[in-house]
């Protein structure tokens, strides 16, 4: 009650910019370390407040020639932020040196503006996951928007950290194979198109290796509605809405 | 500022400057109370001596369960106040209490409460608690910690409650609200039994259970996971704190529910057999006790078949002690004796 008294009196006296509100979110995002790189997964929906405003928005995102960015939140925030690594790209393409930025270095990138941002008080709204491959050696870690860091072998974003991370952490290993990283990621995005609200049911999964990245058309998951309990759930209750409480 | 005030009603003598100063005292350094304006601080003051508003090594005068609330318990004669130079004399003087509630400090809270200063919070139990139906029934499983706020207040609390000889009902929310509700549900159960003469069926209990819920608006904080076998076959119900309730194939509540949920999601389907239907539920509780810190210790697994249940305490410990040391040597008992002497 009391933020909120002061949320609005900064932002009608200074005419102020800052970031108190999310308005536009996008929901959990999902990514696995497997053998030959890293896998990452997200729903293509845009949420409104409530209102399921847009439903084919990429929310992961190539970026140079060795990484992946993936974001949960605010999009206007993420746009901003593929603005600034476009930027960053840009400058390091042109020193023409042979070398290219890693997703460690952009990761450390991404970490320091989260965090300069936070502490102005101006949040980027988002939890970021960036995951990618050079020199053989993959790496995946999580920015998020008060700008903690931490690399991981799997990672979830938003809702995805209480549903996902407990199928993550059980039936995560080493050696996962590219069909069995995206059946998990699969079953992960399955809890999670039942149980969160915000997720539509269209995936958009994207592998990046050592090769390169690789997009794949957005589907959808089967999902199974099927059970006995479910039909005629009501049946034997009997609840009159004038009832007399019996006293026994 | 009603200092002015003050010093123009009163002549200056030592007692009354020393009130000046204990009023300048409270209004400026008890900061929950800096917003407030005059006439509530006034009626603040009247209720309290000067002792009572420097409690010591007290974090916050507003909630301390001790002297100050005790004091306030009385009802006190409000004075003027230009009396309060002799109020200060009779700073021990309480009128008895004539007994039942009083409700001063409701309007106290109240005024707080709009002022922005929230009251403290009730324990809970943070739990995982799930039930599912498979072939032959119902399965409930439970975790065994119960919390207060950041510590475990009990490392091994039994949250599988018994409600009739074919039903029992997990608790989630504020313990002492689900052994109550359960308690008295068991025993109207009971009755009912005795009344009808017939085994009691699960949506009598539900019925029971969510029209006393339903009746306290959501105060009484009990998530209940009900199951069991009667003879229309097996149930399970979810029931909510504000009494709305789900007939489900499969359930989670406490907080732990959602990592609980995420494996039942994932891993259920109809037709389980006794020893898979243990399994999933085991692997339903471990992941709110891995994944949630609300929930910990062990697993507490009840199957409800047809004319027959069992109740496996603590079936698991995952928890149990890993670290233990490994020595070689064992002393002998009174070893002590010796090398103290």
């Amino acid at each position: 009650m009391d933020a909120e008294h002061v949320r609005d009196c900064w932002s009608c006296s200074l005419g102020s910019e800052r970031t108190m509100n999310p308005y536009v979110t996008g929901t959990s995002v999902l990514a696995v370390k497997y053998r030959d790189g890293i896998l990452m997964a997200a729903d293509m929906g845009g949420s409104y407040g409530s209102t399921l405003r847009y439903k084919t928005i990429e929310r992961i995102k190539p970026i140079g020639k060795h990484s992946l960015l993936g974001a949960s939140g605010e999009i206007s925030d993420f746009q901003e932020i593929l603005r600034y690594l476009d930027e960053l790209i840009l400058y390091d393409n042109m020193w023409d040196d042979g070398n290219s930025l890693g997703p460690k270095e952009l990761h450390n990138y991404l970490t320091r503006v989260m965090y300069n941002r936070r502490n102005k008080f101006n949040p980027l709204w988002n939890s970021l996951v960036l995951g990618g491959v050079k020199n053989g050696q993959k790496y995946l870690g999580m920015v998020s928007m008060l700008g903690v860091s931490f690399e991981e072998n799997h990672v979830a974003t938003g809702f995805g950290n209480h549903l996902a991370r407990p199928i993550l952490r059980d039936e995560w290993n080493e050696n996962l194979s590219f069909e069995d990283a995206v059946k998990l990621l699969e079953k992960c995005m399955r809890v999670l198109l039942y149980r969160d609200r915000s997720p539509v049911n269209k995936l958009q999964i994207v592998k990046i290796t050592e090769e390169g990245t690789t997009n794949f058309p957005p589907y959808s998951l089967k999902t199974f509605w099927g059970f006995e309990s479910y039909e005629n759930p009501t049946v034997g209750e009997h609840v009159p809405l004038n009832c007399i409480r019996i006293r026994l | 500022m009603d200092k002015e005030n003050f010093i123009k009603s009163e002549s200056h003598d030592s007692d009354s400057l020393f009130i000046l100063f204990c009023h300048h005292l409270i209004s400026d350094l008890l900061i929950p109370y800096s917003h407030l304006n005059l006439e509530e601080k006034q009626s603040l003051k009247q209720n309290r001596t000067c002792r009572d508003a420097f409690p010591l090594s007290r974090p916050s005068p507003a909630f301390s369960g001790g002297s100050v609330l005790r004091r306030l318990a009385a009802p006190r004669v409000s004075p003027p106040a230009g009396l309060l130079k002799s109020q200060m004399s009779k700073a021990t003087i309480d009128l008895p209490p004539k007994g039942g509630f009083s409700f001063d400090l409701c309007r106290r809270n109240d005024m707080l409460s709009k002022k922005g200063v929230r009251p403290p919070s009730y324990r809970k139990t943070g739990t995982t608690i799930v039930g599912i139906i498979f072939q032959d029934g119902v399965i409930l499983g439970a975790d065994t910690r119960a919390t207060e706020g950041p510590i475990v207040c009990d490392k091994n609390c039994e949250k599988i409650h018994y409600m009739a000889p074919n039903i029992y009902c997990c608790g989630a929310g504020t313990a002492a609200d689900t052994e109550a509700v359960t308690d008295m549900v068991s025993s109207q159960l009971q009755l009912h039994r005795y009344h009808t003469g017939r085994e009691s069926r699960v949506v009598t209990a539900l019925t029971f259970l969510k029209r006393h819920l339903f009746n306290y608006q959501g105060h009484v904080q009990a998530a209940l996971v009900l199951g069991g076998v009667d003879f229309t076959g097996p149930h399970l119900h979810t029931i909510y704190p504000h009494g709305s309730t789900d007939t489900l194939p499969f359930a989670t509540m406490g907080s732990g529910s959602l990592a609980a949920m995420s494996v039942f999601e994932s891993k259920y389907r109809e037709g389980l057999t006794k020893d898979e239907g243990i399994n999933l539920v085991s692997e339903a509780i471990c992941a709110g006790i891995f994944n949630d810190l609300g929930s910990g210790s062990n697993v507490d697994i009840c199957v409800i078949t047809k004319g027959h249940k069992e109740y496996l305490r603590n079936h698991l410990l995952p928890n149990a002690d890993v670290y233990a040391l490994k020595r070689e040597y064992t002393f002998p008992k009174k070893t002590g004796q010796y090398l103290l002497r």
